[in-house]
């Protein structure tokens, strides 16, 4: 699969990530480059073939659904780019 | 130099239990020689201070008769590590000045058993890379240069390189790694150090910062087997903070160690056998298999029929997953923020992602949006898992045949910067490695030769899930017969 600008365009809205238009068409030709290398996959037979989950086999353990963590705020905010009183802080998001 | 950081890692355990030295003069040799070889960028971040009061602390234990096995042992650790207090940034921009509130377990693990902690190893930026040029925090430099007189500056390899530098150049006796497609047993090849990557399962990754969940494994760097198996018993163990982490018990790899292959199967995997390989590696491949039979294995060839598609399944899976992990860097509770003039939010997450992340982690970042995005799904990303149960039935399969795998570790000895710049070329290095990671498999290198350039070359032992102990002991083989003593000439 060959992607186009446009297309470039609609995976970096999807990821969050402001590509310069510039910079499109470039990134366009890396990642067909790289799409087209893997898309040697469908010459493999996969026909009942399940997805591995899971490296080694194991169940995923269960705990008692009680609180086991809590009232540390200073140190969950400590890193917070823009904190105000005990919240994290965003630019205004509703007019 | 002093010659204290000279020694391995179990000599230093050694003569610190026989009070030859202590633990304060073994860091401050480090610190020394740290000082001494900034040139390298190994570190991203040095903790003298933490790392002399946890020297005294261990000298204290070792006076009262309670020190830890690792009792003042000094170790890098990967900057992929949240440890309590010290920067972390997994060598990218978007987490500069990030400070965790909490130590990883693996780190914790250390620690508790008396390691010193010399610093914050540097890396390729989310540990996507092979040469350690996607660091924010510039390049590491391999302390070995070719012998052809060329002089140029070489990787270290990646994406732990940080780590394989640092070791190799004897600024310290050992470090943790990561390993998610071969990024601890490479960058060991490439500076003729050794690094085991264990089971999937078996080191937890609480407090290690997500690149690719299913595949992502510490594992440790050291001088020796005996060094690597020291620390490993040290790293493992169960975690119920990691859902994948294995209740299993950890042996005492160090004192397990025998380094005999009598009766023990070494199977050559026959797609390993690349068209146009190196004939250098080709001979030390067939040189290893001797040595290995000199131990006492008789060699069987095996075949993993699905070899060529391990590199393109994992570039489908390991970016689908950092496409994921990577989403929670927006600049909302930690890490960088950018927020454009009179942006609303929407506008900060896109100013803050692309300011934040380098190219190959946008890259990766986004060929991994594009596999699970409406309608590619299933042709990519469902194709690839189903892929990998193939790769991971070949090496089952193999396992019948034999106990063990020896293969080379890399297609090449280190490389110079810039000699590589087309991805897909550089997602080559790892041909030998990923298909083991894929499959969860422990794997190791071991130093084993050189090349014509004089630069060191690996052999990779890959073995049964959690048989790091037959890995353990076939690395020990292969070192023993190499003999290897080579050593980077560039320490200043």
């Amino acid at each position: 699969m060959s992607v186009g600008p446009e297309t470039v365009r609609k995976i970096a809205r999807l990821a969050r990530i402001d590509v310069p238009d510039a910079a499109l068409a470039p990134l366009a030709g890396e990642l067909s480059a790289i799409l087209g290398w893997v898309e040697q996959l469908a010459e493999v037979d996969t026909e009942g073939v399940a997805p591995m989950t899971a490296v080694i086999p194991t169940r995923l353990r269960w705990r008692d659904d009680v609180v086991s963590d809590g009232d540390i705020q200073a140190k969950v905010l400590a890193n917070a780019p823009a904190a105000m009183s005990g919240f994290f802080a965003v630019p205004k998001v509703i007019e | 130099m002093s010659d204290l950081t000279d020694l391995g890692l179990a000599a230093m355990a050694r003569g610190l239990a026989a009070r030859d030295f202590s633990a304060a003069e073994l860091t401050a040799a480090h610190l020394e020689a740290m000082a001494a070889n900034r040139h390298l960028n190994a570190f991203i971040v040095e903790t003298p201070e933490i790392a002399t009061a946890q020297a005294a602390a261990a000298d204290a234990a070792l006076a009262r008769g309670d020190a830890g096995r690792l009792a003042g042992i000094p170790l890098g650790i990967k900057d992929l590590f949240c440890t309590e207090g010290v920067q972390t940034t997994a060598g990218s921009k978007i987490l500069a000045g990030f400070v965790p509130q909490y130590e990883s377990t693996v780190s914790g693990k250390l620690l508790a058993d008396g390691a010193v902690m010399l610093g914050k190893l540097n890396m390729d930026e989310f540990a996507m890379g092979s040469s350690n040029e996607t660091s924010a925090y510039g390049r590491v430099i391999s302390p070995w240069r070719a012998a052809d007189g060329s002089n140029r500056e070489l990787v270290p390899g990646g994406s732990s390189g940080g780590s394989a530098a640092a070791v190799a150049a004897r600024l310290c006796a050992g470090a943790t790694g990561t390993d998610t497609g071969g990024s601890i047993r490479q960058p060991a090849s490439f500076v003729g150090i050794s690094g085991i990557k264990p089971t999937y399962g078996r080191c937890s990754r609480w407090g290690v910062v997500a690149f690719a969940s299913s595949l992502d494994q510490a594992g440790p760097m050291a001088r020796s087997v005996e060094d690597c198996a020291l620390l490993l018993t040290s790293m493992c163990g169960f975690d119920p903070k990691d859902s994948t982490s294995l209740d299993v018990a950890v042996p005492d790899f160090a004192a397990g160690l025998t380094g005999d292959l009598s009766g023990k199967r070494i199977g050559v995997p026959r797609e390993y056998r690349l068209d146009g390989m190196d004939a250098t590696i080709a001979a030390l491949w067939e040189q290893g298999l001797a040595w290995a039979r000199d131990a006492g294995a008789t060699i069987v060839d095996v075949s993993l029929p699905h070899t060529k598609y391990a590199l393109p399944t994992y570039y489908i899976i390991a970016p689908a997953e950092a496409s994921s992990n990577l989403a929670r860097y927006d600049g909302v509770r930690y890490g960088l923020r950018v927020t454009p003039e009179g942006g609303n939010l929407a506008d900060m997450y896109g100013a803050t992602r692309a300011t934040g992340f380098g190219a190959e982690v946008q890259r990766r970042i986004m060929i991994g949006t594009y596999v699970l995005s409406a309608g590619f799904y299933d042709a990519y990303f469902t194709k690839a898992q189903k892929v990998r149960a193939l790769i991971a039935r070949d090496f089952e399969l193999a396992f019948e045949q034999c106990d063990l795998l020896l293969t080379p570790t890399a297609p090449s000895a280190a490389f110079a910067f810039g000699d590589i710049v087309d991805p897909l070329a550089m997602y080559l290095n790892d041909v030998f490695t990923v298909p083991s990671s894929l499959a969860g498999l422990p794997a190791m290198s071991v130093p084993a030769g050189l090349s014509n350039a004089g630069l060191p070359l690996g052999l990779q032992i890959i073995g049964r899930p959690l048989d790091e102990m037959g890995v353990l002991d076939a690395g020990l083989a292969i070192e023993r017969a190499a003999g290897f003593t080579a050593r980077p000439e560039s320490r200043r």
